[in-house]
């Protein structure tokens, strides 16, 4: 994996493109885009999270064992968000039965 | 044994015992730091978890938090921070190309733009002193900061500001680690113990400072601008 010397430009054209990134994160923030602030600023991190782990962590020339386990580490942690958000954002939608002696865990 | 040895760059110091050669102890030096990057997901994913939850619950007063922080400020840093991620690759590549005075230049230049990353980042942790939005220590927020709060609730903007604490004071405990690691590298390879062959402790480090770089990444956009600033 580190026999493979990268040449230097390659690292800072992906530097320059991360700022490019990071620039236009902030920018968009200023533009009202509703609800897709949110989607657009954290497809942009997720870019910018690949850009760092293949290009300046090398993962590009890594070996399959490494790359297996960042992608469960990364499954494990989209479980933990799934799960955990498909739980609180529908406990609201349907209501308890009446017949329920204590009340259910409300919205706040 | 002779067999083994006869495959060997050369004999070298940095070899421990019970490897063959080199190049399986480096596998396993990869191997070792990227289960420990693991576990370092699965701590701060804990803390995205939580703050995932809050964020969903009180969005208003969450918005209303991230707009008494300042964006271009926030932005600033993660240019900085991107910089010593930079300096960090260059680092390793000069390792690896046994260009000793540049693998000590690079990784100088990595700490002190980590430290200037911690410099922006006291700056404003001051400033939350200043306009009284530090839960439990000085929460008194008012006049225009108060204005900015109220719509999604005082006490809950309080909520955002522990997450904000939180977050970004487990990034920065990690950074002044790193920079630990970073000035025992610099000593090292000022002596020489770095060659092609051996550079592993530049590469570990390296893969730790990029990591701590990626959970900024993701900070910056959830803390600093939340529902945007328009």
């Amino acid at each position: 994996m580190s026999h493979i010397v990268v040449p230097q430009k390659t690292y800072i054209y992906i530097f320059l493109t991360l700022i490019g990134l990071t620039a236009l994160t902030t920018g968009v923030a200023y533009v009202d885009l509703g609800p897709f602030n949110t989607v657009v600023a954290l497809a942009i991190a997720f870019s910018k999270m690949l850009l760092v782990i293949l290009f300046f962590m090398n993962v590009r020339n890594s070996s399959g064992l490494i790359r297996i386990i960042i992608v469960a580490a990364f499954f494990w942690f989209a479980l933990l968000i799934a799960f955990t958000m498909s739980d609180y954002r529908t406990r609201t939608w349907t209501p308890a039965p009446d017949s329920w002696s204590s009340a259910p865990p409300t919205h706040p | 044994m002779s067999d083994a040895e006869a495959h060997l760059p050369e004999h070298h110091s940095g070899l421990a015992h019970q490897f063959e050669d080199l190049e399986q102890q480096q596998e396993s030096d990869f191997l070792g730091i990227w289960l420990f990057l693991v576990t370092e997901i699965m701590f701060f994913g804990g803390l995205f978890a939580a703050y995932a939850i809050y964020r969903f619950f009180y969005f208003a007063a969450f918005e209303g938090g991230s707009h008494i922080l300042d964006a271009r400020l926030g932005a600033a840093n993660t240019a900085v921070l991107l910089g010593s991620s930079l300096t960090m690759a260059l680092s390793v590549r000069s390792a690896q190309t046994g260009n000793r005075r540049a693998l000590v230049v690079f990784l100088i230049a990595t700490l002190i733009l980590g430290g200037a990353f911690l410099g922006v980042k006291a700056y404003e942790y001051n400033q939350k002193f200043v306009e009284h939005v530090v839960p439990g220590l000085d929460w008194a927020p008012e006049g225009e900061v108060l204005a900015r709060l109220a719509p999604g609730g005082v006490q809950h903007a309080e909520l955002y500001f522990i997450f904000y604490f939180a977050m970004t004071g487990l990034h920065a405990i990690h950074m002044v680690i790193g920079m630990g690691l970073l000035i025992w590298l610099a000593i090292r390879g000022r002596k020489g113990d770095f060659t092609p062959h051996y550079f592993a402790p530049v590469e570990v480090v390296g893969l730790y400072w990029h990591f701590v770089d990626i959970v900024w990444i993701f900070l910056f956009p959830l803390l600093y601008l939340i529902g945007g600033r328009y």
